[in-house]
């Protein structure tokens, strides 16, 4: 079995692939996924560390975080999709209405 | 029976929200009726004062937020009790004036009930979270009733008031937590009761900072000379009612905010500022005195007077002698009727001719020879005219004064000189001469509505004027409660020799 | 300090009676009556209620004089007034000899101008307002004058002034006269300002030898506790007040202003009682201005030289009732100087007999001025003897008086005056000489202004000439009256009657020459009078031509009131503009708006970083988290 480092390397090289997902894409379809990818990145050190530690709680906050997660998506992607009706746009540069 | 007084106001007011709309005359009875019941509920806090206590009476102490020991805590003692009164006396007053505002009735209404309860709340509140709620309570409804029903620049004037009390309160608020924690840190316990806190031994220096965040705050609402700039715009832009209990009311909070915290609670510090105070008081009757002279607006010639009039209280308040703060604490009424009765005068013919302006009018008498005799009263009373109630407060604030400091006694006078000037030159503009001007031929004398609603304020003003005796009697004891506190407890010099009893000279009585 | 004593002993012998309330009572009565009833039940009722009161104060102040105890006083307490901390002044009255005689003479004097008011105001469509005004007045004085402590009498003090205003301003549609009562108002203001704090002072020097109190019989008890400096500073700060009330140099300024006000109000208030206020103030606190001569050579000073001063102005003014204010300015004056020279009975025996005839004078005056369709200016008058024959013999008896010819009033209050002036202890020759003089010139314009009114042709137009006609008979019989007091008024012993407040008074010892050189010059100044008005018109406008420049100046009254507006109140209104456009707004409100301003500012700074772009926002967020991390794991 591989060490528990292993595991949280790659739940942090998931977890940095979805913040610059964040931070350096335009659509804000990409943006969602990369958040996304970082929800499960933390999922996965979750699942990693249960299991390291013997314990079912992380197990039990990874299903609660789909849960989560699934929802927001729900509302997230209804959000996407109501702003591009009403703009013509998803591009996170073009959509500056949070200002002033 | 005290928060009887306080809490009716609010309980009508949210009563009122559910009424209709067009229920306008209905809406303006039930509040006026309400208030009334809210002034004969609190004659009862005067029939059953007991005026040989210095006690706070009438306490209500209920645990609030238990954990940090805020308590409801409230209670009236001789100082408190008048205020009170005048509080509870002109709200129906001004709300009988009301019959003059046509636009959003009900919520004219509601917020006056809401300002009555947060303004009385303030008057008898002994725990110094609750008083800053109540305080804070106090803003939001003047904000909307200069905001709302004012004048033309009304937003400017509204948002300097409500930004410039806050920035003072926010101080106050700050010096509030410290003088908390200084409870815990000396008795091991976190508490917000006044009574308690009066115990606290406090540093000089820290002392000094406390003290200088409450004053601040108080001055700022009395006002005090530099913090004034903001009354002519709120009294100019408010309307009629909101500027009367503004000056009635509201100015007073500043300075009973003095007298009930900033000087008990830091005796030191306040004995450190008596140079300063009484020197901006001194300036403040003179200037404020002055600079009303030659105003052209007579709402701001009132409020440059109410300047004047309140660095009187101040002065009369730091002269730390019975005279002196006896004679304040009566000013504050004194002010109360008189300056309300002068700016409800302002609105009488504001509602007719719809100008401020003192060269708009003159030779009123004329036309309203009823109107011109209870402006000739208030006008004397305003002045000071012995016999009428400005004197006996004036009087015995300038007694005070004279005995703590000749030179500010001896200025305070001078302020005497310059009210009858501003006051009888705006009066003889106003009042005497010809009708000049067209439109003025057809005014019209007071109606019966507003002749009752002057007098009753004329009735107070011969009665406080001739028989002073019942209301210096009742605040007596809490004065003399009050200037114990204010003794200094940590200097090592008396400043002067506690004043020996009276000889007996009863013999020639 | 000699009759000390004597008072002190007169001090143990006071009544408690309870019928002295009446005296201020009744005229308040008229007032209410005035303001509520008044219009509505007509003239008539007004006609007989305001006259009616102040009789019936009068019959109370006669059962009170007869009433007064040999050398004691009657006391009435009503109510504990103010009471706080030490200080406890009762709202109580009292009367002594003092008071009784002033009593007597504003009720007396009173009543007779409220019935002559009936006739003099017989057109006015507002004369509820005036009785209302007058009697209020009365109670004032009254209240003034029977005041058992010192603050009663202020507010006596004041209500005068209040009263003086509105009556001096009652045609307010006339801007002037508006002006003029407020002028007074304001004068007399300063002064108050002066009498507050001499009071204060007084209160609070007595107190350090723990006696509290402002209640004048015990002030007398323990006065020895006032030390002499400060006695001086009392009684300079109280002789402000008087000064301000008693139309004495600097504050003088105020009373021929005051002529603007109706003839019988310039009579009652501003000759016979109100400005004679100073007066008794001084007369009745004599026990605290015996302890400092200082104080007193101040009084005198003043007084001679405002009696001087003002006789100067009287000799060339044209206006019939400024030639009668400034002669009672002068009169004042020497009221003063007899006060300042210790010579308090002859004060006040002066303040009475000149109550009785300037009364005369101005209810004289305003017969004719009724008479000529409201004129006032001599110089378009003339030849009125034979027209109005009652006016002139009492207006000519009235002058007689005040000129001090022997055997009338004025005569021996006058020579009692300037002898004590001369022979007191606090007197000196200059005082005698500058009063002597006055009197010179007291008797010149009074004659002055008798011959040119009443002699001569007459040189109205003749419109006017046609109208004049003789008062009806309540105007002169008032006139009558007041005539035989100002024959006999000297022969009332008063002297004596007011030796238990003042002492025995002793007649003074001086030269003839001191002593009938007064009168001589009193003739003199009739007879010159008569020479230059009656005998050769010419001469006078000779001089009037050959000394232009001084009468010019004499008849702009020396300019003092151009003077004092361009010295005291155009600085004032100009500094107040000042601080208000300047200071107020700019400075002051300035610093708050600023500081108002400089927040805004800053914020739309920051503003800017707020640019809505949600990838900037999760940046930040991105930083802050590492930074917070970073210092934990440092």
């Amino acid at each position: 079995m591989a060490p528990i480092s292993y595991h949280l390397i790659l739940s942090g090289i998931l977890f940095t692939i979805g913040v610059m997902g964040v931070l350096l894409r335009r659509n804000t379809i990409i943006i969602f996924m990369a958040i996304e990818l970082m929800l499960n990145a933390v999922n996965l050190s979750f699942v990693a560390l249960a299991r390291h530690l013997g314990s079912m709680d992380g197990q039990l906050i990874v299903l609660f975080v789909m849960a989560v997660a699934a929802a927001e998506a729900a509302v997230g992607l209804a959000i996407i999709l109501m702003v591009f009706r009403n703009k013509e746009t998803i591009n996170a540069d073009e959509l500056k209405l949070m200002r002033w | 029976m005290v928060s009887a007084v306080i809490f009716l106001p609010l309980l009508a007011a949210v009563l009122l929200l559910f009424m209709a709309k067009e229920e306008e005359e209905l809406a303006r009875r039930f509040a006026l009726g309400v208030a009334l019941v809210t002034f004969v509920i609190s004659l009862g806090l005067l029939v059953n004062f007991d005026s040989s206590k210095a006690d706070f009476q009438f306490v209500e102490r209920v645990p609030w937020i238990a954990d940090f020991g805020i308590h409801y805590y409230v209670g009236v003692d001789g100082i408190s009790l008048f205020l009170v009164l005048l509080t509870t006396f002109l709200v129906p007053i001004v709300l009988l004036a009301s019959w003059d505002v046509h636009s959003r009735v009900k919520e004219y209404l509601f917020f006056f009930l809401m300002l009555e309860t947060g303004m009385l709340g303030a008057l008898v509140a002994l725990d110094l979270f609750l008083f800053y709620v109540f305080w804070e309570v106090m803003l939001i409804p003047m904000y909307f009733l200069i905001g709302v029903w004012g004048g033309a620049r009304r937003i400017y004037a509204a948002i300097k008031f409500l930004l410039y009390t806050m920035v003072g309160s926010l101080l106050m608020l700050v010096a509030i937590l410290y003088l908390a924690y200084l409870h815990n840190a000396q008795y091991g316990a976190v508490t917000f009761d006044l009574l308690q806190l009066y115990n606290l031994k406090i540093p000089e220096q820290t002392q000094l900072w406390l003290f200088a965040a409450f004053a601040l705050s108080f001055a700022i609402k009395v006002p005090l000379f530099p913090f004034h700039t903001w009354l002519p715009d709120a009294h100019v832009e408010a309307p009629t009612g909101g500027s009367v209990i503004l000056a009635g009311v509201l100015l007073k909070m500043g300075t009973y905010g003095f007298l009930r915290f900033a000087l008990p609670l830091f005796p030191d510090a306040a004995h450190a500022a008596v140079p300063t105070i009484m020197a901006l008081s001194v300036i403040g009757i003179i200037y404020g005195a002055l600079v009303a002279m030659v105003q052209p607006d007579l709402k701001k010639l009132v409020a440059y007077s109410s300047v004047s009039h309140l660095g009187f209280v101040m002065l009369g308040m730091f002269a730390f002698n019975m005279q002196g703060i006896a004679g304040s604490v009566y000013q504050m009424l004194n002010h109360g009727i008189s300056t309300g009765a002068l700016f409800l005068l302002v609105g009488v013919v504001y509602e007719r001719r719809h100008t401020r302006l003192i060269s708009d009018y003159g030779g009123l008498w004329k036309q309203m020879p009823v109107y011109a005799s209870v402006f000739l009263v208030t006008m004397l009373s305003s002045i000071g005219l012995p016999g009428l109630n400005g004197f006996v407060g004036e009087f015995l604030i300038m007694l005070g004064a004279f005995k703590a400091n000749v030179w500010a006694g001896a200025f305070a006078v001078s302020g005497v000189v310059l009210g009858a000037v501003y006051m009888l030159w705006m009066y003889q503009r106003v009042i005497f001469g010809e009708l000049k001007h067209e439109e003025n031929k057809k005014l019209t004398d007071l109606s019966p509505r507003e002749i009752a609603i002057f007098t009753p304020l004329l009735a107070l003003m011969l009665l406080m004027g001739l028989y002073p005796q019942p209301f210096l009697t009742r605040m007596e004891k809490s004065i003399e409660a009050t200037l114990a506190r204010v003794e200094r407890k940590t200097a090592v010099v008396q400043v002067e020799p506690v004043e020996p009893p009276p000889v007996q000279v009863v013999a020639e009585r | 300090m000699e009759h000390a004593h004597a008072t002190a002993q007169a001090l143990s012998l006071s009544l408690s009676v309870s019928y002295l309330r009446y005296i201020p009572l009744f005229p308040l009565l008229g007032v209410l009556f005035n303001i509520f009833l008044g219009h509505r039940l007509g003239r008539k009722a007004v006609n007989i209620v305001s006259p009616g009161m102040v009789f019936l104060s009068f019959l109370v102040s006669l059962h009170a004089f007869w009433n007064l105890p040999e050398g004691g006083r009657l006391v009435d307490t009503m109510w504990l007034w103010i009471s706080s901390g030490t200080l406890h002044v009762d709202f109580a009255l009292q009367v002594d000899q003092l008071s009784a005689m002033m009593i007597l003479v504003v009720t007396g004097v009173g009543f007779l101008i409220h019935v002559y008011s009936t006739g003099y105001m017989a057109h006015d469509h507002d004369v509820a307002r005036y009785f209302a005004y007058l009697n209020l007045f009365t109670a004032s004085m009254l209240l003034l004058v029977l005041g058992e402590n010192l603050l009663l009498l202020f507010v006596g003090w004041e209500g005068v002034g209040l009263c003086s205003y509105l009556l001096i301003g009652f045609w307010y549609t006339d801007d002037e006269k508006a002006s003029a009562g407020k002028k007074a108002f304001i004068v007399n203001r300063v002064g108050d300002a002066g009498f507050l704090l001499g009071l204060f002072l007084l209160f609070w020097t007595l107190g350090e030898s723990n006696v509290w109190t402002l209640s004048f019989s015990t002030i007398q008890q323990h006065i020895a506790a006032v030390p002499a400096e400060v006695a001086t500073v009392i009684c300079l700060l109280l002789f402000v007040g008087a000064a301000g009330k008693s139309a004495q140099i600097p504050l003088y300024v105020w009373l021929p202003d005051a002529m603007a006000g109706p003839t019988p109000v310039s009579a009652l208030i501003h000759a016979a009682t109100m400005v004679t206020a100073g007066i008794y103030m001084i007369a009745r606190l004599n026990f605290l201005y015996a302890l400092s001569p200082t104080a007193l050579s101040v009084v005198a000073t003043v007084g001679a030289a405002t009696a001087f001063f003002a006789a100067t102005i009287g000799l060339v003014q044209t206006d019939i009732k400024k030639v009668l204010a400034y002669s009672t300015v002068s009169q004042l004056g020497y009221m003063f100087l007899a006060l300042g020279v210790g010579a308090y009975t002859a004060g006040v025996f002066h303040l009475m007999t000149h109550a009785f005839f300037k009364a005369l004078l101005f209810l004289g005056a305003g017969s004719v001025i009724h008479g000529m369709s409201d004129e006032q200016d001599i110089t378009k008058m003339g030849g009125l003897k034979s027209k109005m024959p009652v006016t002139f013999w009492t207006f000519f008896i009235a002058c007689l008086a005040i000129a001090g010819v022997p055997g009338l009033s004025g005569f021996f209050s006058k020579d009692l005056i300037l002898e004590e002036a001369y022979a007191s202890p606090l007197g000196s020759p200059m005082l005698w000489l500058v009063g002597t003089i006055g009197a010179g010139m007291t008797a010149f314009y009074m004659f002055r202004l008798l011959f040119v009114t009443f002699f001569g042709e007459n040189r109205a137009s003749h419109e006017v000439q046609h109208h004049i006609h003789e008062s009806p008979a309540s105007m002169t019989v008032p006139l009558a009256i007041l005539a035989v007091l100002s024959i006999v008024g000297g022969y009332f012993p008063l002297l004596h009657f007011l030796s238990p407040l003042f002492g025995e008074h002793h007649e003074p010892h001086v030269a003839p020459l001191i002593k009938y050189l007064p009168t001589v010059v009193g003739l003199g100044g009739i007879a010159l009078a008569y020479v230059m008005y009656v005998l050769n018109p010419a001469i006078a406008d000779n001089m009037a031509r050959g000394l232009s420049a001084f009468h010019k100046l004499l008849f702009n009254k020396y300019y003092i009131d151009e003077i004092y507006d361009a010295v005291i109140v155009r600085p004032i209104v100009g500094m107040s503009n000042w601080l208000w456009k300047v200071w107020d707004a700019i400075v002051i409100d300035g610093t708050v708006n600023g500081a108002a301003h400089t927040m805004e500012a800053n914020g739309s700074l920051l503003r800017l970083w707020q640019n809505g772009n949600v990838q900037n926002y999760a940046l930040s967020f991105l930083i802050g988290a590492m930074a917070i991390l970073g210092y934990y794991l440092w």
